[in-house]
């Protein structure tokens, strides 16, 4: 007993994290950029990413959440385009390769959240808010978002693209993680 | 000789004028290597000039069918009174058919029309990898058989005009 009573305590300590942290479905979960271009919307999807959701419904102020994108995995649907995005004056990949969110802070209830927390894209890290709904479907929990961002000031698109009339300097990142649990 | 009516005529020359320009700019711009501002302004242009063509396509089209063309010159031999329906036919279903197959192809591409920049066009399919290439193959054949058949066109107009000299192109000229 005397020597199981540690173990179990660390036990009892450690569960609730463990039990808290989702299992995400990739499948199922997006995460994307829209653009747009001479006043264009266009879509582009980054294909690999890993989002790791802490969340409780009954005590969401506790949540937390972290997310990185592989910035090579950016599909903009033409192999020309994905390749020369990669370069230097667009998300300069061979330096900065991963782009990543952390959160802070939650606030709200009833599967209405606003979001804080930390993006880093290029280097350069912003402090972001945004609203996020959480929604069950089935036994999955959807979580899902739309953070505005300003290209520029991650040094997205330097030089003769620092013009916002070719690429607008807004950009909407669209995020669904699904988690199954 | 009587001559078309001067809407007919107007539509055809605005719509030859910008047939050329999207054509011309349609070339330059799939020759740019990577991505340019100027690139994506041309394709932008293109788009635009394309819209242009089949509005103004189906402006003529209405006019064409509630308006008779002037009959051709009885000395015409009835086969080349054939070729220039045939002709004339294709170039009707190519004005239309070359804008619209851009259009789809731009829509399966993932990226929407905007005319002008300002009107965002329908979006009548989604984004679709697979029909991408197809719908490029095609854009690209229609508008080498629209180049055929506006050489053949223009070679009939010399012809009428330097070789028979029986004054076929004043009635289409403004």
């Amino acid at each position: 007993m005397h020597r199981a009573a540690p173990v179990i305590a660390a036990l009892c300590f450690a569960l609730p994290s463990i039990a808290a942290a989702l299992k995400t479905d990739p499948a199922k979960s997006s995460v994307s950029a829209v653009f747009k271009q001479m006043n264009v919307p266009v879509e582009a999807k980054f294909r690999k990413f890993n989002a790791q959701i802490d969340f409780d419904s009954t005590k969401p102020e506790n949540a937390k959440a972290s997310v990185e994108i592989e910035i090579p995995s950016f599909d903009l649907g033409d192999p020309e385009y994905n390749k020369e995005v990669q370069k230097k004056e667009w998300f300069n990949a061979a330096q900065f390769p991963k782009a990543s969110f952390v959160s802070s802070a939650l606030k709200g209830a009833n599967g209405k959240f606003d979001v804080n927390g930390k993006l880093t894209i290029k280097g350069k890290t912003a402090d972001v808010s945004f609203p996020l709904t959480v929604k069950k479907e089935g036994v999955n929990q959807v979580f899902e978002g739309a953070l505005p961002i300003k290209r520029l000031a991650f040094n997205i698109g330097e030089g003769e693209w620092k013009d916002t009339s070719m690429v607008a300097d807004e950009v909407l990142i669209k995020f669904r993680v699904v988690t199954t649990q | 000789m009587p001559r078309y009516s001067k809407i007919a005529i107007l539509l055809h020359w605005l719509i030859a004028f910008l047939i050329v320009c999207a054509f011309k700019l349609g070339v330059t711009m799939v020759d740019i290597p990577g991505i340019t501002p100027a690139k994506l302004k041309y394709f932008s242009w293109h788009k635009w000039l394309g819209v242009t063509v089949l509005g103004l396509a189906c402006l003529r089209l209405l006019w064409r069918l509630t308006h008779a063309a002037p009959p051709l010159p009885h000395s015409m031999p009835s086969w080349q009174r054939s070729a220039a329906h045939g002709l004339h036919g294709l170039l009707y279903l190519l004005i239309f058919t070359v804008p619209i197959s851009g259009y789809f192809y731009s829509l399966a591409a993932g990226v929407p029309v905007v005319y002008l920049g300002v009107l965002p066009l329908p979006v009548l399919i989604e984004p679709d990898p697979a029909l991408k290439p197809i719908l490029k193959q095609v854009h690209y054949a229609l508008n080498m058989s629209l180049l055929a058949a506006v050489a053949l066109h223009l070679l009939a107009a010399l012809k009428h005009q330097f070789i028979d000299r029986d004054g076929m192109l004043k009635r289409m000229l403004p």
